[in-house]
């Protein structure tokens, strides 16, 4: 495809250009696909809404591999219509991606040659029935705070998907709260493996929010042009004010030491998180990293003469239309 | 109402459908984040959602006839209890496979549906009523995957060819009658399922032939809903192993 030469700073109307795109976003307009942008925002755009796209493609596998084992008909039918939803959010954000000028095969390619990121957090496998619930609860509610967020987001489509990706992720947090609360409460084998699950997801859930803000490079940048409305610290913040009251009220114990309320400041304040690992996994030395990638290549080659088969169909198609 | 025998009978019926349901879906649930395409990985999730709702229903008329409770019967009968044909327990295969599989029955539960419908026992009608709205959505779904399998490249011509190969024989245990059936045939319960076979291959048949497959002559036909492949127990195995993991668990 073209790409789109517009919008760098050499170009000589850059200046003027630049100041009316951030008068534009300072009076709480959506940018839209047509609109003038600054190159590096589109830039930021693709790269944050395709990861995000990436990380409901991937995100579906671990939660994905319980379906099948899935303890009742309504727990089978809530995982599946998540997954589902899982699916619908990952292709409205490709979409929400290509307004910007890149295509699904592109973004598909560079996820598949494992340049593109996704969220960190589905590197971790999902070791037994509670991780499902956990999941729902934890790692969907620290998901919403970051898209109620960029619900706010200045970019028309991406801040429409969020809307409409929150209704459904509520839907999400709600059913893993149900359950996680509900198994808190039950047989001995059920607490053990509610509480092993948190246990096992409670840091990789708060490192979703991303580095602190002051390793956080391009978070300025972000904020000023409305991309972002609030950095990853806030995001994280929100987060723990709300669970762990309800953490601590079902009876589950949080595995941070260090874990503290701040009559102040009314802020729940966490222990020291192990970057260490974050960064490791981050760049590909995570539990699940290969399996994942593998997965999803898989499916790639082994659906390549489905999407031929629909190809030349609809060529054929098309011909006899024609004639 | 219903006597003890007819009701006995209903239930051996209602539990056959339930079990085609829950295992179909089960092999649809295993294609979710692995299709080949990320549409059809949701149109795929629904398909499975629906056909585990319908084994819902009729477990809960079943519920309604004899008190007892879907999910234990879901999760806590063994392989040879289950009721359900063997077309629906076979491995997933390919897309191929498993989009002939999904069409050879969507068009069987439309035929049968439309016919339950005028059931006497109301409950029944009703629920069949609900059941074909959407099973009209999966006939054309299925229908259009059989077009663009059957019309698209060679490959997918042969995979759709083979796939049909292995799954048209098994199609006619679909139409065979459960030992109790006869007598809610005579009563108007059931549709004579027996009836429907003829109109089924016809109906099939052709579509087979305009988008260029063939049904092959012959092949093995399950002669009772007892029998099986050694696939059942494995498809089971996973799929009760969390609920039978824990007995003392008191709910899910």
């Amino acid at each position: 495809m073209v790409k789109l030469r517009i919008g760098y700073p050499e170009d000589p109307d850059y200046g003027e250009r630049l100041a009316e795109f951030e008068a534009r976003i300072a009076r709480g307009e959506k940018i839209e696909p047509g609109d003038w942008m600054p190159a590096e925002y589109r830039r930021q755009l693709i790269r944050m809404i395709s990861q995000h796209a990436h990380s409901e493609w991937v995100g579906m596998l671990p939660e994905g591999a319980w379906i099948p084992r899935a303890p009742s008909i309504r727990r089978k039918l809530i995982l599946l219509a998540k997954v589902q939803d899982e699916a619908g959010h990952g292709q409205y954000l490709y979409h929400a991606a290509e307004t910007l000028g890149i295509t699904r095969e592109e973004m598909v390619e560079a996820l598949l040659s494992g340049k593109a990121k996704y969220s960190n957090i589905f590197n971790y496998p999902t070791l037994t029935w509670a991780d499902v619930g956990i999941i729902g609860w934890l790692v969907d509610g620290m998901a919403i705070k970051n898209q109620t967020m960029l619900a706010q987001c200045s970019y028309g489509p991406y801040s429409r998907a969020m809307v409409r990706i929150c209704a459904e992720e509520t839907f999400h947090h709600k059913q893993g709260k149900e359950a996680v609360l509900l198994y808190a409460k039950g047989s001995r084998k059920q607490r053990q493996m509610v509480q092993d699950a948190l246990n096992r997801w409670w840091w990789p859930t708060l490192m979703m929010a991303g580095p602190h803000d002051t390793d956080s490079p391009h978070t300025p940048l972000l904020l000023r042009w409305g991309i972002k409305t609030k950095t990853n610290d806030q995001v994280r913040q929100e987060f723990l004010n709300e669970h762990v009251p309800e953490l601590l009220e079902a009876g589950l114990r949080i595995p941070d030491p260090h874990l503290r309320y701040d009559e102040k400041t009314g802020n729940w304040i966490h222990g020291p998180i192990p970057w260490d690992e974050f960064w490791k996994v981050i760049n590909g030395e995570g539990p699940m990293n290969r399996q994942r990638l593998l997965a999803r290549r898989r499916a790639h080659e082994e659906g390549r003469w489905v999407r031929e088969a629909l190809e030349a169909y609809a060529q054929r198609q098309l011909a006899q239309a024609a004639d | 109402m219903l006597d003890p025998y007819l009701k006995e009978a209903l239930v051996a019926r209602l539990t056959a459908w339930a079990d085609d349901e829950v295992v179909l879906a089960q092999r649809l649930s295993e294609w979710v984040g692995h299709a080949p395409i990320l549409e059809e990985d949701i149109a795929i999730a629904n398909l499975a959602q629906d056909e585990l709702g319908h084994a819902k229903v009729w477990l809960e008329l079943r519920q309604e006839l004899d008190g007892s409770d879907p999910d234990h019967l879901v999760f806590f009968r063994d392989p040879l209890e289950y009721q359900n044909a063997v077309l629906v327990e076979l491995p997933k295969g390919d897309w191929a496979f498993t989009m002939v599989r999904q069409y050879l029955f969507d068009a069987y539960e439309n035929l049968w549906l439309k016919e339950a419908t005028k059931s006497a026992y109301l409950p029944l009608a009703e629920a069949a009523g609900r059941i074909l709205k959407e099973e009209k959505f999966h006939l054309s779904h299925s229908s259009l995957w059989l077009e663009r399998l059957g019309q698209g490249t060679e490959e997918s011509h042969r995979r759709a060819q083979e796939a049909l190969d292995t799954l048209f024989p098994y199609v006619r245990q679909l139409f065979q009658l459960l030992p109790t059936d006869e007598a809610l045939v005579e009563v108007g319960v059931l549709p004579d399922l027996r009836a429907l076979e003829a109109p089924y291959l016809e109906e099939v048949g052709a579509r087979l032939e305009r988008v260029g497959l063939r049904p092959p002559q012959g092949g093995y036909v399950p002669k009772s809903r007892q029998e099986h492949t050694e696939y059942l127990w494995s498809l089971l195995a996973e799929m009760q192993s969390v609920a039978r993991w824990d007995p003392e668990a008191k709910a899910w």
